[in-house]
Formats: structure tokens, C-alpha cells, sequence
């Protein structure tokens, strides 16, 4: 699997998706700076964690607007595979390849702690490896990861298999207290229409390494999300 | 500029009139107010070290692994492999209390630039901080700005803030301690100097533009608070982590090539102390037009362009005829370049604004004739010892609840989730251990770091504090399994020209000094903080110590959360129940006497840590270890709490003979460790062997905590009450 990481001013987690990508399939995937207008030919596009031009103005927003990002849409539109993580995530709904938009976390907090998610379907290249239903454990770092969107968009959504994962208690129910930012209808993550291009606020990358879990948290979930693009874009 | 200097003027800036006099004599005639705006910050407390340099220098700094000690922006110790540890721990006290979020950011960010000027890579954060009375009007907001401003600085640049420490006491009402340590890594042949060198190079202003902030923060950081302090807000500067964080990809750049010569970041009295400092060590002069320097608004003097303490600044010395690489690297990252200047053989500090000479002053004498006090101080008075029968006993069960629902014993959990402590993907071992352990990037090696100190020692025996702090973080970074290397020490004390004060800190460091001397364990780099007082209140001193420690194989790393239940719950180390200084006495004994006597606070016992330390490490190492916690604030009982909940496991405890149990379970007797082991009969041997006492206290249990049979409490209550004092003080409740 070819990929590669976009980099913005401000981005912080390129290095782990890369050490995580890199884990699952083997081959480091080229960091490309954002004022480059041309994409090497991959087979997925990352978006990472950080915070693009420190998240002014709003989260996203001016990543958004970045030379590469007419590249990485034109990409998208045709067809290769994208994700977007935590910032990544924001940077795909400024850039309207996702809808809806990331609020402050209701605690007006930020927050970072491990979180169970909900895998809603395996029917995707980034989640064939989990069951359907599914509970995993990774963890969040974000202070504006409370996702909204309308109604409508919510239905349409929910009617069109669009939710990748939702926040849950372990043993998977949809507890409020487990919904850590206070997202719209605890939805963690989601798909566009072609389910081609995901985005998601919990960091799947940081729980992809044995040598990090220990008794203060950490687990190594994330590895699935990985070997599905893997399997899926090899 | 032709302002007249009055003794008024004089006073302002914060000169005695014997400094003022020693300026005359280094001019050879009055100075200029921009000149004396210099000399101000230059011989400031903050950046001469005045009244604490010749304590300071009784300190070992030297060991096979030191590469670079206290002098240089960062210290420097050798890790093997070619690799460097590049750290240091720094105040930002007043301006924390006086806007606590901006006041935190920037210490944050400030103390970052010290480590990657240097040319590492910041690899992790910690903090210590220190608040008033939770019932004082102002805490809460101190606490929620502080947390705020470190996590908002700290989470955007990417580096993990991994560790810290926080406590509540009175005597931080007026003032608050907000302490930033952060650990880089290097390449041993790779570090960077503010050595100039080659008159003629070119002097290079990196960064964000020059603004009208923090200008007098040095000074500001040097006197008391007094009524009206909150007037002091314009000298707090304004953080931008964004800057920041580009800063660092484009320094760490450069540095790959070989165009710098010396590098030195803007901090405290900005471009003043980084001129003057890299011109100084060089042996050279300077010369600067300050036209050319990058500004946010048109028709700042040179007074305000020398003395501002914008953030995220750094000044260069390149090789000539390297200044296309590093502007190419610059404009990268969309940050200013600017060349403002030479290095001359002149010698002098020469300054040019408008074309106007503006100040022209010898830079040797800056440094040499700064002032260097000998303040009187008088020793601490002895204080009594408590003996443990004087003390009332409350209930086990009781005594354990309250404590663990104190606001100095609590989980911190509120305080660290606001940190991000993954980014980076190396973080082994999180925040709530003894320990932060992180990874080395493409290996199995790690670095354990911790901070701490207990003020309530130091203010009762300082020389016993001062060692305590130290021994303290040599034990966390053991009880992970690490090899402690060497400390760096943030002195956060009152006002130095008061005897009392200027004896607590001479005891504190000469504590610290045979702590440091008998584990092996010697200071790199470290930061003062005085004047840390309220009208005449000053605080509990606070020798904050920052250790790091080694660990060949992260995955050899040991942590405190129980295991498996059926292992032996072991003590190493002498229990002999000292309440005195106790957190006990503090929280639980508030009523009568006991409480308004300062006590004595347990001896440190040098040889005994050594002893008990090198054998919890041979056991880790030896694979007879489970668990592994030091005993410290709360005692015993506290810490095997702490090991329970970890684990989200009970325990069996057996009383025992000799020591009233309420002494026994929470007096504070130093050099303890609890380990749990599945091979209770070696780890017998070996402490027989090594001359360590230990005792068998319990097992690890699926259940409750129980103390000879009876239930003490439920692992759900433990942690309800464990867990409900910050969150709930935090939303006002």
C-alpha cells in the first residue's frame, strides 16, 4: 500500500500515523508539505493530528484552503481512499468532503483518555477487520471534537450507513457518560456516501503498539483500521 | 534618549544605588535610559542569579554522564549510544498568578526553547505547580487557568506532557508556583551552543516580531507582590504555540546543516540577555540595528525593542555565506528572518536605531561585575519531635478515606486529561505512576522522568527537605525500574533579603548537595525564584527537583498497579511511624496544638535510600518484582491504596507489632518502598542480603482492602472518593 501523510504548519501527528501505517503494511508512507499542488500517485491520502495554523480562526478552516487541498479533493472525488484523524477529520469537513462540523468539547475542555468506540460496520476498507458492532478501545486528544451536523444530515447519515464508529460504554451501549465531547448522536466517526473517505476524532494510530500498553491505559485496537487498508489497498 | 537619570529612575528599575554607582564606573559616565533599561535586566535576580550564585555553586554538577551542566540554556547528560538528554526545569511564577493562563503558556513555551536552542528534539513536558488554599477566593481560577495554559500550549506544539506534580497550601495565596520542565534528545556530537564566534558573522533574528510585551518581565519576576499587582498584567507576554511550533521544525532543520555557530533563544530579557550572553561567552562585541529588527508596530524604541519579551524569538550566529540556507528554511515555515547585525572585536554591546548610535557599553564587565551577594541568612530553628503517642488515633478505614480525599492526596486525573500525553506515540508510561516513562524514537530505550518536593519538609528542617526532594525523585525514577542519572532543581523561595529566607535556601541546598553527592546524582541545569511573596507573607520554600533516569529496555519498565492476586505484598525499608510534618497531622489533626506546632519532618537517611533504591533495582532487574511504589506523601497505607486502584485490585493486610497502626499505616518515614512479588523468598534474601528491613504486610487480594480480616473499604469507594475532590472543587460545588 502507497500512501501519503499531508503535512500542514502546526500538524503534530504525522510521525505516529506513519509509524502505525508503517507497522501495518510494512512501507513508511511520504510526507508531502502542504504548499505542494501534486500528489504522488498512492493508494490512500492521510490526513493527521495537530493543530493546522494552531486551529485559528477554526478548527481546520485555513488547513482547509491549502495549496494541496484543491489536489487531495480532486483525489477524493475520483476516488482514492482518504482519512482524516482528529484535526484531519476537522480539515475534511472545512474542506466539504465530510459533512457537519467540530464544536468545543461540551466540557469546554481538552481532553485525552482512552475511549471505547462502537464499530457500526464492517463494510468498509477501513473496518473489514472489526465485526459489526464491535467494541474497541483507543484514545482522544482534542478540545474541539464535538461533532454536529443538522438533523437532516444526522438522518441521512444514520439512513446511509455513514457512521463509521460511535463513543460507548464497554460493553458497547450508547451511554451519554460515555460520550466524551458531547457529540451529536455520540457519533466518533464517518464515512462520505462512497465510503471512501473516512474521518474520525479518536487517534486509531496510538493504539497500534504493544510497548505502549500498560496499567495506565492503552491497547492496540487500533491495528485493525490499519490491516483493512492494508488488505483492502495492497 | 537624553532622558536625566534620577534616583527615581534608578529605583524604578529596581537598582540599588552601589549598583548604580558600579554602572558609573563601567561607563565612565552616566548611562542612557536604554542603557540602563540593560543593565536593569541584566543584573535583575532573574537573570544575574545574584543572591543565589554563590549557594549555587556548592552543587556537584559533574559525572562520567554529565556532558554539559548548569550554565548553558539546558543541561546535557550522556545516555549511551551516541544519544544526549537535553533538560531543564524553569519558574514562571509571577506572571502565572498575575494572568494564569498566559502566564503557564509561556512558561511552557520559554522552557521548550531552552531545550531545542540546544538542538534536541522535546520529547516530553512536566509540570509542577503549587496553589493556595482551595477555600481562598482565588484558587480555583488560578488552578483552571494554569491547567488551561499549559495543556493549550503544550497540546499544540505535539510534545507530551507526561508527568507533574500539584499541591495546595496557604502560604501559595498570594503567590503561585508554576514549574515547566521539558526533556529533549540529541545527538551527543549535535548539541548547539551560545558560544559566539568569528567577528564579522552575521547575527540572525529568527522568529515571531518584536512587540511591546513582557517588556520589564525580568524585573517584574524579581520584587515582591504588593495591593496592586494585578496592575502588572502588561508585563505577562502572550504566547503563540503555533510560532512555536514552527519554530522548532525550522531550528531543528537548520541545525542539520552547518550553518549555525551559535544559537541562543529570546527569553527573559529577551534581546538584551541573548546578545549580551552569546557576544560575552564568545569574548566578543555585538553590534545591532535595531531598524532591522521585525516589529509588530511601527515606532518602538530601542529601550522597548531591547527589553520586550515577545515569545517564540531566537537569535543565531551563522557561518558566513549561510544565510540563502537558513532564510530558505525560514521561509518555509512562513517565520521571520531578519540579519540585524555582526559580531565585532570591539568588545561592546553597540546598538543603532535611526541611524543614531543608542548605546555603546562593554559587555565583560556586564557579566563579571555583576552583582553577587552574600546575603546574611540565619539557620532554620531545630524543630520538636512528635512522637507518634501524642498523636490521636482515628479509625484505619477512616484515616484512609479522608486522606484519599484530600486535596493533596486526590487523583490529578482532571488536571492530566487536559494534557495530551500520547502525541508522539511514545509514551510507555502514563501520568498517575511514580514515574513518566518515554520511549527513545526506533529502539527499545527509555527515559524516566519525574518532579517533586515537599515544601512542608523544607519550611520545618531545610536541610532535611532539600535532601528529601531529591531522594524523592530518585526513588520514583527507581520504582519504574530506571537508573537515575541527573536532576535539574527549580528554587522557588521568598524574599532573599530576609535572613530567615536566605537561610532556608542556604539549607535546602546544602540538603541537596549531600543528597546529590551520596546517590551519584548530579544537577545539570536548574532556575531560581525569588521574592516569591505576598506583603511579608513569603511561601513554604519550594526546591522543586526534576530527576531522569535511564531504562535500557522500556518493556523492563515496572509499574505500581497490583497484578495478580495471591502475590506477597512487601515493605522494604524502616517503618518507625513519624507523623510529624505528616499529611496525617495536616489534614486529619486540624484542632489544638498539634497543628499550630511545626514539627520535625522525617529524617532522610542517605546511606539507608542508596541501600533500599540499588536493591528495588536488582529485584526489577531480576524479574522478582510485580509492582513497585515509593512511600511518600500519606505514608504506607496511602501508597498501597494507590497500588490497588492501579491495578483495580483489593489487598489482605496484616497489622503490625511495635508501632501504633495509625503511625504505622500513615507516618512518613523516608526510604520505603512496597513491592509485590510472586518469589517473596527471594526478595527476603536479597534485602537480608543488602541490609535493607523489610516486612511481608499482606497479598494482593480480587476483593476489598482488608486489614486483618476486617474490611477497610471497597475498591468502587476508594476510587469514588478518590476521584470526586478535584473535579467537584472544580466546578464550584
Amino acid at each position: 500500500m502507497k500512501s501519503a501523510v499531508v503535512v500542514f504548519p502546526g500538524t503534530n501527528r504525522e510521525h505516529d500515523i506513519a509509524d502505525a501505517i508503517e507497522r501495518a503494511a510494512g512501507a513508511r508512507p511520504q510526507l508531502i508539505w502542504h504548499r505542494e499542488t501534486d500528489l504522488p500517485k498512492v493508494d490512500l491520502i492521510v490526513l493527521p493530528g495537530g493543530f493546522a495554523y494552531g486551529d485559528y480562526l477554526r478548527t481546520g478552516a485555513i488547513a482547509a484552503r491549502s495549496p494541496i487541498m484543491h489536489e487531495v479533493v480532486r483525489r477524493a472525488e475520483a476516488g482514492t481512499p482518504v482519512i482524516g484523524v482528529c484535526n484531519g477529520f476537522q480539515i475534511l469537513c472545512e474542506a466539504g468532503l465530510l459533512p457537519g462540523v467540530m464544536l468545543c468539547n461540551a466540557s469546554l475542555h481538552f481532553a485525552c483518555h482512552d475511549v471505547h468506540l462502537k464499530v457500526e460496520t464492517s463494510q468498509s476498507l477501513f473496518t473489514q477487520h472489526y465485526a459489526s458492532g464491535a467494541v474497541i478501545k483507543v484514545p482522544i486528544a482534542h478540545h474541539d471534537g464535538n461533532y454536529y451536523a443538522d438533523e437532516a444530515t444526522l438522518d441521512r447519515l444514520e439512513g446511509e450507513g455513514q457512521v463509521a464508529f460511535r463513543y460507548c460504554a464497554p460493553d458497547g451501549a450508547l451511554d451519554p457518560a460515555a460520550n466524551p465531547n458531547g457529540s451529536a448522536r455520540s457519533i466518533a466517526g464517518i464515512f462520505n456516501r462512497t465510503k471512501t473517505v473516512l474521518g474520525m476524532m479518536p487517534h486509531p494510530e496510538n493504539a497500534t503498539d504493544p510497548a505502549l500498553v500498560g496499567a495506565g491505559g492503552g491497547s492496540t485496537d487500533g491495528i485493525g483500521l490499519f490491516r483493512s487498508m492494508v488488505d483492502a489497498l495492497a | 534618549m537624553n532622558a536625566k537619570i534620577t534616583p527615581n529612575t534608578i529605583a524604578e528599575h529596581g537598582l540599588t544605588a552601589e549598583e548604580y554607582r558600579t554602572i558609573l564606573g563601567i561607563l565612565a559616565r552616566e548611562p542612557n535610559l536604554t542603557e540602563l533599561g540593560i543593565f536593569s535586566v541584566m543584573w535583575s535576580e532573574h537573570c544575574s542569579y545574584k543572591s543565589s550564585k554563590v549557594w549555587l555553586k556548592t552543587l556537584p554538577t559533574s559525572g562520567p554522564r554529565v556532558i554539559c551542566g548548569p550554565g548553558e540554556n539546558a543541561g546535557v547528560v550522556d545516555i549511551g549510544d551516541g544519544d544526549a538528554a537535553i533538560f531543564k526545569i524553569e519558574s514562571h511564577n509571577h506572571p502565572s498568578f498575575i494572568e494564569p493562563y498566559q502566564g503557564a503558556a509561556t512558561g511552557v513555551g520559554g522552557i521548550l526553547r531552552d531545550v531545542f536552542t540546544m538542538g534536541a528534539r522535546p520529547i516530553a513536558n512536566l509540570n509542577a505547580l503549587r496553589f493556595g488554599a482551595p477555600d481562598h477566593p482565588k484558587t480555583r481560577q488560578l488552578v483552571s487557568g494554569v491547567v488551561a495554559g499549559i495543556g493549550g500550549y503544550g497540546n499544540c506544539v505535539g510534545v507530551p506532557t507526561v508527568g507533574g506534580e500539584t499541591n495546595f497550601d496557604p502560604s501559595y495565596n498570594g503567590n503561585c508556583l508554576v514549574n515547566c520542565m521539558t526533556v529533549g534528545l540529541a545527538r551527543a556530537d549535535r548539541i548547539f551552543y551560545a558560544k559566539a564566534a568569528g567577528p564579522g558573522n552575521p547575527v540572525v533574528y529568527l522568529g515571531a516580531k518584536t512587540g511591546r510585551d513582557g517588556i520589564h518581565g525580568a524585573t517584574m519576576a524579581s520584587a515582591e507582590f504588593n495591593a496592586d499587582s494585578e496592575e502588572k498584567r502588561p508585563t505577562v507576554q502572550v504566547g503563540d504555540p503555533f510560532t512555536e511550533k514552527l519554530l522548532i521544525e525550522a531550528c531543528l532543520e537548520l541545525m542539520a546543516t552547518d550553518a549555525i555557530v551559535a544559537i541562543q533563544d529570546m527569553g527573559a530579557a529577551g534581546l538584551t540577555s541573548s546578545s549580551v550572553e552569546m557576544a560575552g561567552k564568545g569574548g566578543l562585541g555585538i553590534e545591532l540595528d535595531l531598524d532591522r529588527v521585525p516589529m509588530r508596530e511601527p515606532g518602538m524604541t530601542a529601550y522597548e525593542i531591547m527589553l520586550s519579551e515577545s515569545q517564540e524569538r531566537m537569535l543565531m550566529v551563522l557561518q558566513p555565506g549561510r544565510e540563502a540556507i537558513a532564510r530558505r528554511i525560514f521561509d518555509k515555515y512562513e517565520l521571520d528572518f531578519a540579519i540585524i547585525g555582526h559580531l565585532t572585536t570591539t568588545g561592546n554591546l553597540t546598538l543603532r536605531r535611526n541611524g543614531q548610535v543608542v548605546a555603546d557599553m562593554p559587555i565583560a564587565p556586564m557579566v563579571s561585575e555583576a552583582p553577587q551577594y552574600q546575603r546574611p541568612w540565619t539557620k532554620s530553628p531545630l524543630r520538636p519531635t512528635l512522637a507518634a503517642d501524642d498523636v490521636p488515633p482515628i479509625a484505619v478505614a477512616e484515616a484512609l478515606v479522608r486522606l484519599m480525599g484530600s486535596p493533596d492526596l486526590c487523583s490529578r486525573r482532571w488536571i492530566w486529561e487536559q494534557y495530551d500525553h500520547l502525541v508522539r506515540g511514545q509514551t510507555v508510561q502514563r501520568p498517575g505512576g511514580d514515574a513518566a516513562v518515554v520511549r527513545l524514537p526506533g529502539g527499545t530505550k527509555g527515559l524516566a522522568m519525574t518532579v517533586d518536593c515537599t515544601p512542608r519538609y523544607c519550611h520545618a528542617d531545610p536541610e532535611t527537605g532539600g535532601a528529601q526532594a531529591v531522594v524523592e525523585t530518585w526513588r520514583n525514577l527507581t520504582a519504574v525500574g530506571a537508573t537515575p542519572i541527573a536532576i535539574t532543581d527549580n528554587m522557588n523561595f521568598g524574599n532573599p533579603e530576609r535572613p530567615e529566607i536566605m537561610g532556608q535556601f542556604a539549607g535546602c541546598i546544602e540538603g541537596m548537595r549531600r543528597a546529590c553527592v551520596a546517590l551519584d546524582y548530579p544537577v545539570v541545569s536548574g532556575n531560581v525564584s525569588l521574592y516569591n511573596e505576598t506583603q511579608g507573607r513569603a511561601i513554604l520554600p519550594a526546591p522543586v527537583i526534576g530527576g531522569v533516569g535511564l531504562l535500557a529496555d522500556v518493556g523492563q519498565s515496572m509499574d505500581l498497579a497490583f497484578k495478580r492476586p495471591g502475590e506477597t505484598i512487601v515493605l522494604l525499608g524502616e517503618t518507625r511511624g513519624w507523623l510529624g510534618c505528616s499529611l496525617y497531622l495536616r489534614e486529619l489533626c486540624r484542632d489544638g496544638d498539634l497543628a499550630a506546632t511545626t514539627w520535625a519532618p522525617p529524617p532522610v537517611d542517605l546511606a539507608a535510600e542508596r541501600r533500599a533504591g540499588d536493591l528495588v533495582r536488582r529485584l526489577i532487574a531480576a524479574g522478582h518484582v510485580t509492582a513497585c511504589h515509593d512511600v511518600s506523601d500519606g505514608g504506607l497505607l496511602v501508597a498501597i491504596a494507590e497500588m490497588a486502584l492501579a491495578g483495580n485490585a483489593g489487598c489482605a493486610l496484616s497489622s503490625h507489632a511495635g508501632v501504633p497502626a495509625h503511625a504505622f499505616w500513615f507516618g512518613e518515614d523516608q526510604g520505603r518502598y512496597v513491592i509485590t512479588t510472586a518469589a517473596p523468598g527471594q526478595a527476603l534474601a536479597a534485602a537480608r542480603e543488602a541490609g535493607v528491613s523489610m516486612a511481608v504486610i499482606g497479598t494482593v487480594e480480587a476483593g476489598p482492602l482488608t486489614l486483618d480480616g476486617t474490611p477497610l473499604i471497597s475498591l468502587q469507594e476508594l476510587r469514588a472518593v478518590h476521584e470526586a475532590w478535584l473535579p467537584r472543587y472544580m466546578d464550584g460545588a
